[in-house]
């Protein structure tokens, strides 16, 4: 029950039947929806704020167009960066840092995946922790020290991550797949680099990189918790205007469609075959979000009772989890497909996956497979804003991707309106099952060799 | 909506916070129904959790009550394969369910107002399965992917499993919960038939609801669609008490890796398990847990991530509320340039001073106000909420015990868990694996090499 210990993580201690693909999908209507405020700070920072005044406790997140689709002939250099905030500020070395916030109960956060890299703290309201608390995630925020020994320390344990990644034929499969669909684009360069990469950083590229990139007008600070609209105002301004106003950086380039099919086998001693099956696929501001979106719950996007997971797991027992997503991203992010299933299966779980998307291609979804999504996704959307930390995590959203402040409001209607024709057209028109990457790693099928 | 609530609730919170409104009631079939109110946002969540897990499984039967799990979603009479999921989804639900050692649960999220959907299909599915052989025999398969997912292809599960049955001599703990290959390769449907015909019954359910919703009405309409279930005669499963541990225990497990992992685990009592006289024990083992572990700050991650360097990850493990006599757990991976022989002496050496030196006043209160913090934290999920009930009386206690975990977390002393070191964390009750990476590619054998000696 200790919260913050152990090694038996909820997967290794339950089974499910179901693995929950952890995706910010934005939905809304207008019945349930969190009243958010928005400003700009002083040195012109975008604040969004929900008051949720039920629980004694508040979520801070300031996020940054600062993560890996920045790193330019750098790859890891956002990841690491973003790492070495906590480990030394202001003189204050990591364990100094980590005790201050843990004596009061508060949490510190961060991370960096492609578009977006971040801070969060959560802690409690009561003034006698929040103020001590705020003080720390204001120094890790505007004072980071980079020190060499730490920096060291954590370049290795960079270069251990990648090396644990090549014991998981699922995470190389996903890099291969990333480097096939974006080549030069900056959505090709992984968050962890390579070893090579990794190697050649100096603590010079990242306070350089810290410099450019996490400054106020590059920042957005959501806070969603028991606090008035005043507090949020000056919690605002004294964490993001610490920062040096600097800029936002420029617009990164549209990502190339790919030009023809591409595929990839690498072998692995493993018992199953992890697929990926994909090409870019949607941005967040993108005109056929809609029918992309709603589409694709049909086809792989809605757990069990997807075409994708009907045809491979229920119909035939081929894999655990069968599923197709698209994660909307700045520029194009991916549409991806895929499975993992026992290495002779994988020439047979593979066809049915090209033939079901062929199908729903050339198609679209039936009158009542449309219905029943718009189903699912208006009357489920109570459930995505049911607490502070979901609600933090859709105004990140919203605010780092500069959607507009009723995009929630509008949200179902827009689901409501869209059509089978518009559907079938847009898929028509964006997906190319004929011009896709696949990428299997697996095991030998048979005795015989995987090339 | 929810800002009108919010304006409510918010002069209200701090008198409810430390006794959110939990209401328990017993059907007259012996189904215990627990309801929890939390009017933050017009949504609900609705568990059924079963007392069966692979804990009350044995050799040659191993993965049943996992496999029974996926086929809960095969139909009724009155629901079809498929059915389920699909009416769950089209009325805006989520939908799943886990199994472990101790338990069973399934559980639906759905707006508030849909209650009524859920108990419908729940309580058909409770005692009405139908078990179609044509469709045991896919999602048999499907379980078996699922083994080679979670555990065949990844070392680091290969080698828990491997440990847990090593660590384990007769207690049910040693079997894993996703069924050992061989059990699951001749299991049949009869087998499935039967283990849901001996638990899955009202008197052996409790229903756990939490939520914006009201707790008459959850009652209303529990009594409606559960109430007309018969009950079940239920044979307590047998205690199965491991033996004493004689010795310390080593095993290697070898499997194709990159990385060296270590696993060390000392046999431990929990709140289920310890006599009256010592009921602060199992407490003062979460705290020492947290002493260790309990964040960036704490000793694992101060002195063997940093300071000395010598992990590249090291965490602690122990949960009080399990069903049986547990471990407690140290795991770890040495960082490069050290064995997994230097992980494991640091560890041991930060076990030895926790016998030797009480713990620090500030680094006990660190622990302890890490805690307190957390349990407003949790609040801010139903779902957490509601599986904190459902854990703590499927295994046997009562949800009360969250209270009462509190208060005794807080009254921990320095002394206490310095006695708890000295009479737990001890060789002779002591396992260690290790799992020792062979190479994925023949041709590149792993850096860290295969020969980091056992002591």
């Amino acid at each position: 029950m200790y919260a913050n210990s152990g090694h038996r993580t909820f997967m290794q201690m339950f089974t499910t039947r179901v693995l929950a693909l952890a995706l910010v999908v934005l939905t809304g209507t207008a019945q349930a929806l969190p009243a958010i405020k928005t400003w700009q700070t002083e040195k012109g920072a975008k604040v969004l704020f929900v008051e949720a005044s039920e629980l004694p406790m508040v979520d801070i997140r300031l996020v940054f167009d600062a993560a890996a689709a920045r790193d330019g002939d750098q790859p890891g250099l956002a990841t690491l960066t973003n790492d070495l905030l906590d480990q030394g500020a202001d003189g204050l070395n990591a364990d100094a840092i980590a005790r201050g916030l843990e004596q009061r109960g508060a949490k510190l956060g961060a991370g960096s995946e492609r578009d977006m890299a971040w801070l969060s703290l959560r802690s409690l309201t009561d003034p006698k922790l929040l103020e001590p608390s705020l003080a720390l995630f204001g120094k890790v925020l505007a004072k980071p020290d980079f020190p060499e020994a730490d920096f060291k320390r954590e370049q290795k344990q960079m270069l251990i991550g990648l090396q644990y990644e090549k014991q998981k034929p699922g995470a190389i499969a996903s890099r291969t797949f990333y480097s096939k669909l974006y080549g030069d684009h900056p959505y090709g360069s992984h968050p962890s680099g390579t070893v090579k990469s990794v190697k050649a950083l100096r603590v010079a590229d990242l306070r350089a990189f810290y410099k450019r990139y996490y400054v106020a007008r590059n920042a957005t600070v959501v806070i969603v918790g028991k606090l008035t609209a005043a507090q949020a105002h000056k919690i605002a301004s004294r964490l993001a205007d610490s920062l040096p106003e600097g800029s936002k950086p420029s617009p990164l380039p549209p990502v190339a469609a790919l030009e023809k099919a591409d595929e990839v086998l690498i072998k692995f001693p493993s018992r199953q075959s992890h697929v990926l099956v994909g090409q870019p696929g949607l941005r967040r501001k993108d005109p056929d979000y809609f029918p992309l979106y709603v589409g694709n719950h049909t086809l792989g996007g809605s757990g069990l009772v997807s075409r994708i997971s009907d045809e491979i797991r229920e119909k035939r027992g081929l894999a655990y989890s069968a599923y197709s997503y698209f994660i909307p991203m700045k520029e194009q992010g991916p549409f991806m497909l895929g499975f993992q299933t026992r290495n002779d299966q994988r020439d047979e779980a593979l066809k049915v996956l090209r033939d079901t998307l062929k199908k729903f291609v050339a198609e679209g979804p039936t009158k009542k497979e449309l219905k029943a999504s718009k189903n699912n996704i208006i009357s489920g959307f109570p459930l995505r804003v049911a607490s502070n930390s979901k609600i933090s995590e859709y105004l990140a959203v919203i605010g780092f991707y500069d959607l507009p402040l009723d995009y929630l409001n509008t949200f179902t209607d827009k689901v409501k309106a869209v059509t089978r024709e518009q559907i079938r057209d847009a898929w028509k028109r964006r997906i190319h099952p004929d011009k896709m990457v696949t990428v299997v790693v697996g095991g030998a099928v048979d005795g015989t060799k995987a090339k | 909506m929810r800002g009108l609530l919010a304006l409510f609730l918010g002069l209200f919170a701090s008198l409810t916070l430390a006794a959110p409104a939990v209401h328990e009631y017993r059907l007259d079939n012996g189904l215990k129904l627990i309801v929890k109110e939390d009017h933050r946002a017009p949504v609900m969540v609705s568990q059924v959790w079963y007392k069966v897990g692979s804990s009350y499984e044995h050799d040659g039967i191993t993965g049943l009550s996992h496999a029974l799990e996926h086929m809960m979603f095969k139909g009724t009479k009155a629901h079809p394969a498929g059915e389920f999921s699909r009416i769950i989804s089209q009325n805006g639900g989520r939908e799943n369910a886990f199994t472990s050692q101790d338990y069973t649960a399934y559980f639906q999220t759905m707006e508030k107002n849909r209650l009524k959907i859920s108990f419908e299909l729940e309580s058909d599915r409770m005692r009405n399965l139908t078990l179609p052989k044509k469709e045991f025999l896919k999602e048999i398969r499907v379980v078996m992917e699922e083994r080679r997912m979670r555990t065949d292809d990844n070392p680091q599960s290969l080698t828990y499993e491997q440990f847990m049955a090593t660590a384990f001599l007769n207690s049910p703990y040693r079997i894993p919960t996703i069924g050992w290959q061989d059990d699951l390769d001749t299991m049949k449907v009869e087998d499935l038939r039967h283990w849901y015909q001996q638990w899955y019954a009202p008197n052996n359910a409790t229903v756990v609801v939490a939520g914006d919703v009201d707790p008459d009405e959850v009652l209303r309409l529990a009594r409606r669609y559960f109430g007309p279930l018969k009950p079940s005669d239920i044979e307590p499963v047998k205690p199965r008490h491991e033996v004493k541990q004689l010795g310390i225990k080593r095993i290697q497990v070898k499997a194709p890796a990159e990385l060296p992992y270590l696993i060390m685990g000392y046999k431990a009592p929990v709140v289920l398990t310890i006599d009256k006289d010592h009921a602060w024990e199992p407490y003062a083992l979460e705290v020492l847990a947290g002493v260790l572990d309990g964040g960036s700050g704490a000793r694992l991650s101060s002195e063997l991530v940093r300071g000395k360097a010598i992990a590249a990850s090291a965490s602690a493990g122990y949960d009080a509320h399990d069903r049986l006599k547990t471990l407690f757990t140290l795991s770890g991976t040495p960082s490069r340039g050290h064995t997994v022989a230097e992980l494991e002496k640091a560890l041991h050496e930060q076990i030895q001073k926790l016998k030797d030196k009480p713990v620090k006043k500030d680094e006990l209160a660190r622990v302890k106000a890490q805690l307190r913090a957390e349990k407003i934290y949790q609040q801010d999920s139903i779902f957490y909420q509601a599986m904190q009930i459902g854990i703590l009386e499927s295994i046997g206690l009562s949800w009360r015990e969250a209270e009462n975990y509190h208060k005794q977390i807080q009254a921990v002393t320095p002394a206490q868990i310095m006695a708890v070191a000295k009479k737990y964390l001890v060789d002779d009750h002591l396992t260690v694996a290790e799992l020792v990476p062979q190479p994925i590619d023949p041709k590149h054998p792993p850096r860290h090499g295969g020969g980091n000696h056992v002591r």
